[in-house]
């Protein structure tokens, strides 16, 4: 479970700051896929990234599993990020240098305590998640050999390989076709349900909304509706500014 | 190290080059130290291996002290022997001439030094008597390898071998020890005067007090060797080239650093957004640099090797740790700090960017 708790971000602008998140919460609970759409600029990357804990909030609580990650020192984030957390970017971010099996692998390798029995367990995992993502056949090849979608699962099974709490995926199809996007798509939602990952999905593309749990839309930083299912739950305030914009 | 051999062996080309310039800059350096420490051995071996605290030379009435000039009388050498603090006195006689043997002439050094004195490889030549000499080992060799018991002629008297010994040089030309008298003899032959040109001294006597009051300069031998004209030039220049190739050097290995880790920074970012800590980014970056250098410079070091035992014989090659070890140890450091200047692009790489799209 991630839970971002009145959360805001801003970025320096010049002389003045540019709020990116705007006093959003938002919980992503095991097992659900959580959408988050909305127009380009509006946020949703920015969010991600503090789920992720790679940059910190101004104000509000980001809590991961138990762990309150806006308190934590840089290195505590990194530990919790290498153990709870699994990213899957826009470009789907391989090393060049390594197989589709040692880019899981070096899961285990990003150093930290119990580096022995992480390499056990990430090795025991590797060939099922290959094939959970329809790579079995191709654990030996290198990126450069890969398509972009195969690319792509490789990195979801990466993100997937040390059995993450939380999983966050930023705009996964945007560099792909509408048919491979749409298998990552249905691989996401597969692996969310069957492996209870508590998954946050950016994605300003709604042909797949029917795979999503639940969906909320971010305008300039805020939340403006979110939607369970086919109910739209929509802010009357936020209803007024999204039609403004 | 899981990233790093793994970037080894997929751009192996690169490497390869890389570690080539690597061996082919050691090469350079070291071969150039080799040379550099063959002529400076040629040069001074015979004074730096006298036994003693200083090198005692007269103090010109102007300019600097001067082994060639240098003469030192026999009150003054009273005076250091007399001296409070002084255990040893050793007078050495240092003059350049021609020994010949069956026709074949060469420039030898010639030094005269009393038989019996302190243990070393010079000293350990000095013959007993007047008409015997004792030869070093590049002196036997330029003789037509002579050996004891030959007969070999200087300034017009024949002379006997009494031993062969160790390598010791002055100026480029091996010595030959003679007793002080038969040296004495003949520098006046060269119309010299006769007294010793240096004094190698043992003690803790006040060196500066004592000197002035013989009107000499006592220096420590490796200091001495300024007062040798041909050591100052050549060492001057060789030294400079040294010096410049090893700027040179630091420069080439660490930009060569410096822009393969760059170009990977996009590859740490994942790693780093990932979850990697600094330390493992860091040991890995280290790691692969400190591969690439050690094979580098060990090819580098293997072939300066075999090149200076080869010219051994022809050229003047110092194959010591001086000139082999330390040039590799300091090929790496400085290799291994220019990608520690690198490491910090490394460890600073922002693993946001690896979120974004703009990659
Ligand atoms: N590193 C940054 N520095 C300054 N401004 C940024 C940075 N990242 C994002 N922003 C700004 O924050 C806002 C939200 O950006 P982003 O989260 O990338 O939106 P989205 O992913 O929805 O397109 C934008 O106005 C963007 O210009
Ligand atoms: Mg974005």
């Amino acid at each position: 479970m991630i839970t971002l708790d009145d959360v805001t971000l801003t970025f320096p602008d010049g002389s003045s700051r540019v709020t990116a998140v705007d006093r959003v919460s938002l919980t992503g609970k095991a097992g659900v896929l959580t959408g988050i759409t909305g127009p380009s600029g509006s946020g949703k990357s920015s969010l991600l990234a503090i789920a992720a804990t790679l940059i910190r909030p101004d104000s509000g609580r980001v809590i991961v599993g138990d762990v309150d990650a806006s308190t934590l020192s840089k290195d505590d984030a990194t530990t919790l990020r290498r153990e709870q957390i699994g990213i899957v970017f826009q470009q789907s971010n391989l090393l060049p240098s390594l197989t589709a099996r040692e880019q899981l692998a070096v899961m285990a390798e990003l150093g930290g305590r119990n580096a022995r029995r992480r390499r056990r367990q990430v090795r025991s995992r590797t060939d099922e998640l290959l094939d959970a993502v329809g790579l079995a056949d191709h654990a030996d090849k290198r990126p450069a050999q890969l398509s972009g979608g195969q690319r792509q699962r490789v990195a979801i099974a990466r993100a997937l390989v040390h059995e993450p709490e939380v999983l966050l995926v930023d705009e996964p199809t945007s560099a792909l076709d509408q048919e491979r996007g749409a298998a990552i798509m249905e691989l996401i939602a597969h692996l969310t349900h069957e492996r209870e990952t508590a998954t946050l999905l950016v994605t300003h593309d709604l042909v797949h909304e029917h795979l999503l749990d639940t969906l909320v839309t971010v305008v300039d930083g805020r939340i403006v509706s979110r939607t369970v299912g086919s109910d739209a739950i929509m802010d009357d305030d936020l209803a007024h500014r999204l039609t403004e914009v | 190290m899981f990233v790093a051999w793994r970037d080894l062996r997929f751009a192996r080309g690169r490497f390869v080059l890389i570690g080539a310039v690597v061996a082919l800059i050691t090469l350079l350096v070291g071969f150039l130290a080799g040379l550099t420490g063959g002529l400076a051995s040629q040069n001074v071996s015979g004074i730096l291996e006298l036994p003693g605290d200083r090198v005692v030379l007269q103090h010109p009435s102007s300019g600097q002290a001067s082994f060639s000039e240098s003469s030192i009388s026999s009150d003054s050498v009273q005076k250091w022997r007399d001296a409070s603090g002084v255990t040893h006195v050793l007078p050495v006689g240092i003059v350049q001439g021609k020994a010949g043997v069956h026709g074949t002439t060469t420039a030898v050094a010639l030094f005269g030094m009393p038989h019996g004195a302190a243990t070393s490889t010079v000293t350990d030549l000095a013959p007993r008597a007047d008409d015997e000499i004792g030869l070093s080992a590049g002196a036997a060799k330029a003789l037509g390898d002579a050996t004891a018991g030959d007969t070999v002629s200087i300034l017009g008297s024949k002379y006997r071998v009494s031993s062969v010994g160790g390598d010791a040089w002055y100026s480029h030309t091996p010595v030959i020890a003679l007793t002080p008298d038969a040296w004495a003899r003949a520098d006046k032959s060269m119309g010299g005067d006769g007294s010793v040109t240096m004094l190698a001294v043992s003690g803790t006597p006040d060196w500066g007090a004592v000197a002035t009051a013989s009107g000499t300069v006592a220096q420590v031998p490796l200091l001495s060797l300024s007062a040798l004209d041909a050591f100052k030039s050549e060492i001057g220049s060789l030294g400079l080239m040294i010096v410049m190739l090893f700027g040179i050097s630091a420069l080439v290995v660490g930009a060569f650093f410096t822009v393969w880790t760059m170009q990977r920074s996009g590859d740490v970012a994942v790693l780093k957004a990932l979850g990697a800590t600094t330390r493992s980014l860091r040991r890995d970056a280290l790691g692969q640099a400190l591969v690439v250098l050690i094979i580098g410079i060990g090819l580098g070091m293997l072939v300066v090797v075999a090149l200076g035992t080869l010219a051994g014989g022809a050229l003047p090659f110092l194959l010591s740790p001086l000139t082999t070890v330390a040039p590799a140890a300091a090929m790496a450091v400085l290799g291994l700090l220019g990608a520690a200047v690198a490491l910090r692009t490394v460890t600073k790489s922002d693993p946001l960017t690896a979120l974004g799209s703009n990659r």
